[in-house]
């Protein structure tokens, strides 16, 4: 561990050059933006960038690029805030609250919040990532598909069995999501799902395609519907409400040290960041005392899916180098960028590049906190936009919808989706389906699919498999005790209700 | 007024940059940005040997147009073929894929024929390795075999009914032996799965698994080829990549299995189109960034265009269409 310390100020010395630090600053401003526009994103950000790089020296290169993550991680909570629309799929959990907060006039509290917690939250994985580097990758390699199989059912049921509603309506919610993961070529069979001989569905659906559909066009419709909304929030612009909310914040530490160690242990299993925050979210949700309403703009809402989203962001760069594995889209994209620079991601870059290693680690510490402060110092321009009537503001955000849309593949049958996507949308929303528990379910479908099935090909069709291995017993166990909790509440009730009777 | 002004002086500068390349001997060149589709997730083999090209390109200035990569894996690449074939006749975009341009539509309803691409040119050919976990009990492929005929050996791969699975089957028929096959979504995740002691083994490319050989996470047994690799700098303490054994010289007869890396157009492209591309590919062919590349992924090179990579590609299929047949996958 203190030779961790001591080769992290090897990194330090390498990071902070002029140079480096220009880098960094370009870098998160670059991704700000990138985050902002829903469907262009980080690994859309980062491909566009990497050309750029082939002539760099390594590290300088991985600076810039992941200056470019960071930046766009933050930039995406800014339109989940303000508009519904979540600028990367990680931060979808964050519009559950941090909308609502800004329709009541909170944008700034909401944003100011979203951006500390994450600077917080970003800094501990980092902080993880230089302490534990080593244990950290043995851990990691200790996850076969069953492993895989019992986190993505523990994040699963962590945000389902302690959502609100209709158990019903959850139910088909989840259905429509897992089918809709399922259109496309099927990594175990080979063979093309539900396409119907549509040539355009062979690549599947794209989840950031149902995001923006369900969220922007169906929160679009859902608005022009009420006559209020197309008067303008009225928004305080003055930096009083930054402050006095920076000082009000660290009263929430419960939530944020919840949070980040879910982020963190999310990013190390490694489930990846979107699966992190909702999980983080629904927690969140279960053991916040005092029964605050959560989707109706509490705090503690924001900073749940923000600190697990950045925690498991950082953290999940100890995979990507160490073992090679890439827990995000962006990830796979760096990695592509190391290979094409010359180095060779897995357990000898530690020993092989200590440089580029450590300097990468010592970066992400500055240009973290770089993001945070270009964040908040754009606070007072984001929250401005919130005043702008909804006439004007409605067919910008229509605009930005189709533009991103478009920019996920560059597909006009992704349009098409968009909109029928987002009529759906409307319909549940009006129809009081829940919306999350469908996007968690096209987030996890996939995966948890694919870790099911290689979990029986490797137990040759065994179920007790997922309780006989130490590491997936204890996670499964744990996602049992989640899935008992609101039945067992509820039989409780029941039970004292008749006692009172 | 000045803007149709600019407009005009464009075009004249655009018919004067086609006057000049005519006037060199090439028919026709790329009036506008070219774009290079991947047929293969990000950071994947396809992805950097699309990339290398690209940066060749450049730095040489090969040609006079900027260049976009798109990414388009979706589908075990067919949305990148998919998207290729919606453009025929455009010779601006070129498909950067392997030999799943025609082993594809053997196996999946995908909405492309072979016949729907022109073959521009094939580059790389990269080599499969049996890899094994380094705690397993046998040493040598002959040992493994040996094991594998008692039964539950696991073998990773990347994707189902691909060249993975495929060289698994053939493996199988040629060793007399049955193994567990395991479709994992990469290459390198078929690493880290082995490098777990997850699975026994897999057929990863070199460069897939490089990273945990050096480290002691992985152990190749033998390569199934007719020569042994490259020797180039050593990867471990002991070894490096010509020491490692040919599968047929250790009892599995299995001559040769490789994956080409090559480029497409879209169908209906015109000869000029493919005489240009052929030309400036073979220029980035003959570059010493092309060897550092071959070199640091140990591939082998060969550079087959025309009749040559037609004639690769036909028999390969004919080849699969066994394998496949046997196997039960053929599309009916």
């Amino acid at each position: 561990m203190i030779e961790n310390f001591t080769n992290l100020f090897i990194g330090f010395g390498i990071a902070l050059t002029p140079y480096h630090i220009a880098l960094m600053f370009a870098g998160v401003a670059f991704g700000l933006v990138v985050g902002v526009l829903p469907g262009l994103g980080a690994p859309n950000g980062v491909s566009l960038l990497l050309p750029l790089t082939f002539a760099m020296d390594p590290v300088a290169a991985i600076i810039l690029l992941t200056s470019i993550y960071w930046g766009a991680l933050i930039g995406g909570s800014i339109t989940s805030i303000l508009f519904n629309i979540p600028g990367e799929p990680s931060s979808v959990a964050t519009t559950f609250d941090g909308y609502p907060m800004a329709r009541q006039g909170k944008a700034t509290e909401a944003l100011t919040l979203a951006f500390l917690s994450a600077g917080f939250a970003a800094l501990v994985g980092v902080l993880l990532v230089t302490t534990l580097a080593k244990s950290v990758t043995q851990f990691a390699l200790l996850f076969s598909p069953i492993e895989y199989f019992a986190v993505f059912m523990l994040a699963f049921a962590s945000f389902v069995a302690f959502g609100g509603g209709s158990p019903v309506k959850t139910v088909v919610s989840i259905g429509l999501g897992l089918s809709f993961a399922t259109v496309g070529m099927d990594t175990i069979s080979g063979s093309v799902r539900l396409t119907y001989d549509v040539p355009d569905l062979i690549k599947g659906i794209s989840f950031l395609v149902v995001v923006i559909g369900f969220y922007g066009i169906g929160e679009l419709l859902e608005t022009m519907q009420e006559p209020l909304a197309a008067k303008p929030v009225a928004t305080r612009l003055d930096w009083s409400a930054m402050v006095r909310t920076a000082r009000e914040w660290p009263r929430y530490w419960v939530t944020l040290i919840r949070g980040t160690l879910v982020g963190c242990w999310m990013g190390i299993a490694p489930g990846g960041p979107t699966a992190a925050s909702f999980m983080s979210y629904g927690i969140a949700k279960r053991f916040t005392p005092g029964n605050k309403p959560f989707g109706k703009g509490v705090p503690e809402g924001v900073i749940a899916p923000e600190t697990a989203d950045h925690s498991a962001g950082t953290s999940a760069m100890l995979p990507m180098l160490a073992l090679g594995l890439p827990s995000s889209a962006t990830a796979a994209v760096l990695l592509g960028g190391l290979m094409i620079w010359g180095l060779t991601p897995g357990p000898m870059l530690f020993k092989e590049r200590p440089d580029f290693v450590w300097g990468l680690i010592a970066s992400m510490y500055l240009s973290n906190v770089a993001a945070v402060i270009l964040a908040l110092a754009s606070v007072p321009l984001f929250a401005r936009v919130m005043s702008v009537p909804f006439t004007i503001i409605g067919p910008l955000i229509g605009v930005v919808c189709i533009i991103s849309a478009w920019t996920v593949s560059g597909s006009s049958f992704d349009l098409l989706l968009l909109f029928i996507f987002g009529i759906l949308g409307f319909f549940m929303k009006t129809l009081n389906y829940p919306i999350a528990p469908m996007i968690l379910a096209m987030v996890l479908g996939d995966r948890s699919e694919d870790a099911f099935r290689q979990s029986m090909l490797l137990s040759q069709g065994s179920l007790t498999i997922f309780f006989e291995r130490p590491l997936s017993a204890t996670i499964s166990i744990l996602t049992l005790i989640f899935l008992a909790m609101p039945i067992v509440s509820l039989l409780r009730h029941r039970f004292t209700k008749k006692a009172i009777d | 007024m000045t803007r149709v002004h600019s407009a005009l002086f464009g075009a004249m500068a655009l018919a004067g940059l086609s006057f000049s390349s005519q006037a060199m001997a090439a028919d026709w060149a790329p009036s506008k940005p070219v774009e290079f589709v991947v047929t293969a997730g990000a950071g994947g083999g396809t992805d950097i040997f699309t990339r290398t090209i690209q940066s060749i390109i450049q730095k040489n200035n090969l040609i006079n147009q900027p260049i976009v990569v798109t990414l388009k894996g979706g589908g075990s690449g067919a949305e990148g073929f998919v998207y290729g074939k919606a453009t025929p006749g455009d010779g601006h975009r070129l498909i950067f894929g392997t030999s799943n341009e025609w082993l594809l539509p053997l196996v999946a309803k995908v909405a492309w024929k072979r016949e729907d691409f022109v073959p521009v040119a094939a580059m790389a050919f990269d080599e499969f390795i049996l890899w094994t976990r380094p705690d397993a009990p046998w040493k040598t492929a002959k040992d493994y075999v040996a094991a594998a005929k008692a039964g539950n050996v696991k073998m990773g791969g990347s994707q189902s009914k691909d060249l993975d699975e495929t060289l698994v089957k053939i493996f199988e028929r040629a060793a007399g032996i049955k193994l567990i096959y395991i479709p994992f979504k990469s290459g390198g995740e078929a690493a880290v799965q082995l490098a777990g002691g997850h699975i026994d083994s897999n057929t990863n490319n070199p460069a897939e698994n490089v990273g945990q050989w050096k480290a002691g996470q992985g152990i190749p047994l033998c390569v199934f080829s007719s020569q042994r690799l490259a020797a180039g700098p050593k990867v471990t303490d002991t070894m490096g990549w010509s020491d490692i054994p040919l599968c047929k010289d250790q009892g599995i007869p299995v001559d040769e299995y490789k994956m080409p890396r090559a480029v497409y157009l879209p169908g209906g492209v015109s000869p000029e189109m493919t005489k240009f591309w052929v030309d400036v590919l073979q220029k980035a062919f003959n570059t010493p960034e092309w060897k550092e590349y071959i070199e640091k992924t140990s591939q082998s090179t060969n550079f087959l265009s025309g009749k040559a990579f037609a004639d690769y590609a036909a028999k390969d299929e004919e080849r699969t269409r066994k394998v496949f047949d046997e196997a039960g996958w053929l599309l009916k």
